[in-house]
């Protein structure tokens, strides 16, 4: 493992969900009945970060929640460490709602297709959209980003590891080769 | 045609030979122990690195025929005990039918003369059907040649009878092997009763179960001056008390099974039926008196309690499978495993509890190397490490305690009237 | 944590470490029961068989929907309609039913080691619903998920098992569970019904009701039966009660938030009265719904143990 290339510093992430917040708004023609479900475990961190955005500009609290995809993987029975499982907290009724899912990296796609599963286990929203920190590309299945903080393209032999304060003690996007 | 033992290391304690000797065997017949023997015999064993022991006298044995010809015959225990060292064995009479009769010996006598692999001795029943409520003819029986009585399995709990059976032993001059477990106290249980029993929800067996009978009949033997041997003995307080016994002249004798000395209730709790048995494993405590009694010579003989049962009766919920292990084939291996090399007992201790105080206890010709002897002859590599393996048991059943475990210590090779009739592949 | 195991047989078994994952796993399998959708697509396409050679509809039901709460398949087996009267072994059954391409069984047997023995002869996971008076390790891990839900900890807790500790799985998986958890364990019962040794377990024992209540966070009431076959000396109904059942005015006495508990079915009227069990410190049906969460951690987990 080597850390190749910061594509992302602290100001870097900070402006860039400060963008997403905007063009949340502008799509969505305000905020009513929008809502917001980050993905564990960092999209909940990015999912809050973009509510306090919306409500710096909009004035304005929305409702957030907290996903937990573990059991909607379609890997589950051949992954041989069993992930653990952590809590889901959805605390409002998704039902007609416009949903932001929010992540931190784009990649296969599969993590989000776990995500749609589960929502829709929780009712019948109005929208689903997707806003992500980075696109790495390589998608495996038919998924795109509504939202995107940043494109990066990579190899295959590569990952990006998104770094929060409030995990990982720093704050950065930086792209490792395997 | 006969046969010499070369360069062997000779272990005979009722001659106090403990060295190296050559042993040249003719006509069945130990016709030589020396030095250094020089024969033209074309069969000739180096046994260099070897110790030379007589043939081992299992003295607690099922056999199971007639009757439960499914789990043991008489032909596949006597195989198993060849392979064991074990040249003669005493037959216990829980068959079906009972060994109760001198008909019924018979049956068994003739069963022995035709399928026997090596000397069988028989043990006849206490009471009729070993039911405890009518004693055998003990006269008739002794002249058809039974050695011992013995309800094995069960004890007889009608204390009137037991004691007119030891009257009748004093005046017959036999010997009773008791069985002895108050089932009143042993109930249902199938484990060793304390922390194990609870621990794994089974029912105990206390040791007041086995030594308050072992009081009770020594008492009884010792009102008619009869000779007792109390069998399987498990637990702490039974070496006390036979102990006490024979301090006061009682003339008690009496036998441990390898796993007593072996294995303990924490080995059981896989809840393996394979470690069931009938008394349960017992506390470290337990198995440390019973090395103890061993190394004081308060236990006189190691006795395997070879009991057969079929996969049937055993692969089951473990309050269900039957008690007993098999032991004919690695008797001498715990032997040497547990007791030559934690140097609890030496060869001449060994060779006294396996071969000599059987014969000398049930009065039968065997159990040295004397000039004149039957040549029946154990060889053992004493230092061979080695895995029982289920393929290798013999026995028709196989549930061994010790299966997959590593001992060390094996019968090389083992020789009954001259002839080799087991020989380790290796 | 990374989770091994293939079977959930006795708490005995297990490490505090894996003890407490399976609880914070079950933490996070709560949720799901309080959807309007109430499954998960964990365990779609796997086949769960609840094998239960004693009847008992509760922990039956409970592992039941626990299993479809995962999207698993299941079979129930019960002894009347299978041919285990003909005679099959219980190994034979396992067999069988391993051959079928189940994935888990779920053993509940009246002889201990029962789910021992039948996981040492199959490759598919075996869970432990109840052996004998061996363990029950799914009713003590639903028992603690409660305790901590409830109480925010189990660590210094003092927890009272009170009843037929003798003949009760439920009791011994309690105790191991709690004490390797850091509870303070006591058991209670006439003297009888306490076996031999289990203080080596790690419980105090008392024949004392004020002294099991007294400073107790949580008490574990089990349910007394008179009515099995080979007791001697066993207790009268009433005098049991009068002894050692659970009332209004005991409670009066002790701890203010004290938990009451009881694997259920209750007998009313005998290990504890009715006001008590319909009371305000009675716990007795959050513990059925946890039952479901724990039973679904346990599930999810041993499915993919090698």
């Amino acid at each position: 493992m080597r850390e190749k290339a910061t594509i992302l510093d602290k100001i870097m992430i900070q402006r860039a969900i400060t963008r997403i917040a905007h063009e949340v708004i502008e799509k969505n023609k305000g905020i009513n009945n929008l809502c917001l479900v980050g993905i564990r475990n960092r999209g909940v961190f990015i999912a809050e970060r973009l509510k306090e955005n919306i409500k710096t500009i909009e004035n304005k609290e929305v409702d957030i929640g907290i996903l937990d995809i573990t059991l909607y993987r379609d890997d589950l029975t051949l992954i041989s460490e069993k992930p653990v499982v952590h809590k889901t907290e959805i605390n409002f009724d998704i039902s007609d709602k416009k949903i932001v899912l929010v992540d931190d990296v784009l990649y296969t796609g599969r993590t989000i297709r776990a995500a749609l599963d589960a929502l829709n286990d929780f009712g019948r929203p109005k929208s689903i959209q997707l806003a992500v920190l980075i696109d790495r590309g390589h998608r495996e299945l038919p998924i795109r980003a509504d939202f995107v903080g940043k494109n990066i393209p990579t190899a295959t032999n590569e990952t990006i590891e998104v770094r929060l304060m409030e995990i990982d003690k720093k704050e950065e996007v930086v792209i490792v080769e395997k | 045609m006969g046969l010499l033992i070369k360069n062997g290391f000779v272990i005979d304690s009722a001659n106090k030979i403990s060295e190296p000797r050559d042993i040249l065997v003719s006509n069945g017949k130990i016709e030589k122990v020396d030095k250094k023997i020089n024969n033209k015999t074309k069969n000739t064993i180096n046994a260099r690195g070897k110790i030379v022991i007589p043939g081992i006298f299992d003295m607690h044995v099922h056999l199971r025929e007639p009757g439960r010809e499914d789990k043991e015959t008489v032909y596949t225990g006597t195989l198993a005990a060849l392979a064991g060292g074990v040249t003669q064995v005493l037959a216990m009479p829980n068959t079906d039918p009972a060994i109760d009769s001198p008909e019924n010996s018979e049956i068994l006598k003739q069963i022995i003369t035709k399928s026997a692999n090596c000397n069988v001795s028989i043990c006849a029943a206490i009471t009729k059907k070993r039911q405890g409520e009518e004693l055998v003819d003990f006269g008739k029986l002794k002249s058809n040649g039974v050695v011992a009585f013995s309800d094995d399995g069960n004890s007889v709990d009608n204390q009137e009878i037991m004691d007119e059976a030891f009257r009748h032993a004093a005046e017959h001059d036999l010997l009773i092997i008791c069985h002895s477990e108050d089932k009143t106290l042993s109930k249902k249980g199938v484990v060793n009763y304390g922390f194990t029993s609870t621990r794994m929800g089974l029912r105990g067996v206390s040791n007041e179960s086995e030594y308050k009978r072992i009081s009770r009949d020594i008492e009884l033997a010792k009102k008619h001056n009869a000779r007792i041997h109390i069998a399987h003995v498990s637990c702490k307080e039974s070496v006390g008390i036979i102990k006490k016994a024979k301090e006061q002249g009682v003339k008690v004798t009496c036998e441990t099974a390898p796993h007593y000395f072996s294995l303990t209730e924490e080995d059981v709790l896989g809840y393996d039926t394979n470690k069931k048995m009938n008394p349960p494993l017992r506390s470290e405590q337990d198995k440390q008196a019973i090395i103890d009694g061993l190394k004081e010579g308060i236990i006189d003989v190691i006795a395997s309690d070879h009991a057969p049962h079929t996969e049937n009766e055993k692969n089951i919920e473990f309050d269900k499978a039957e008690f007993g292990v098999i032991g004919l084939q690695s008797i001498l291996s715990v032997c040497t495993t547990e007791l030559l090399h934690k140097h609890v007992l030496g060869w001449t201790d060994i060779v006294e509890k396996l071969c000599l105080a059987p014969a000398r206890i049930l009065d039968v010709d065997c159990g040295t190397l004397s000039v004149g002897k039957n040549a029946d002859i154990a060889i053992v590599s004493p230092e061979q490490d080695w895995t029982l393996d289920k393929k290798q048991i013999l026995s028709k059943s196989k549930n061994s305690a010790f299966l997959n475990k590593k001992l060390k210590g094996q019968v090389w090779c083992t020789i009954h009237n001259g002839q080799i009739v087991y020989m380790d592949k290796e | 944590m990374v989770w091994t195991k293939k079977d959930l047989l006795a708490l005995e078994d297990l490490t505090k470490e894996e003890i407490e994952h399976i609880l914070d796993t079950a933490g996070s399998f709560k949720e799901v029961s309080t959807r309007d959708i109430k499954k998960v697509p964990a365990l779609r396409g796997k086949t769960v068989v609840n094998l239960f050679y004693e009847p008992s509809t509760r922990t039956r039901i409970s592992f039941e929907v626990a299993a479809k709460r995962l999207s698993a398949d299941v079979i129930n087996v019960n002894i009347e309609t299978s041919s285990v009267k003909k005679g099959e072994t219980l190994i034979d059954t396992g067999r069988n039913i391993q051959a079928l391409k189940a994935d888990i069984v779920v053993l509940r047997h009246k002889h201990s080691g029962a789910a021992a023995m039948l996981a040492r002869h199959l490759n598919i996971g075996v869970v432990n619903a109840g052996d004998g008076w061996h363990e029950h390790p799914t009713q003590a891990l639903l028992d603690m998920l409660t305790i901590k839900e409830k109480l925010g900890k189990i660590k210094g807790l003092k927890v009272s098992i009170i009843g037929d500790i003798a003949h009760s799985r439920v009791a011994r998986s309690n105790i191991w569970g709690l004490t390797k958890l850091g509870a303070i364990v006591t058991v209670c019962a006439p003297k009888m019904l306490i076996p031999v040794g289990i203080e080596q377990m790690g419980a105090k024992v008392t024949n004392d009701i004020e002294v099991a209540l007294k400073d107790a966070d949580a008490i574990n009431i089990l349910r007394m039966q008179f009515e099995r076959d080979d007791r001697v000396n066993f207790p009268v109904q009433l005098e049991y009660f009068k002894t050692f059942g659970i009332t209004k005015e005991r409670l009066e006495k002790v701890k203010k938030n004290i938990l009451v508990m009881h694997p259920g079915p209750i007998n009313r009227g005998i290990e504890m009265s009715s006001e008590v069990a319909d009371g305000e410190h009675s716990v007795i049906l959050e513990q059925v719904t946890n039952g479901i969460a724990a039973r679904m951690a346990v599930l999810y987990l041993v499915a993919q143990g090698k």
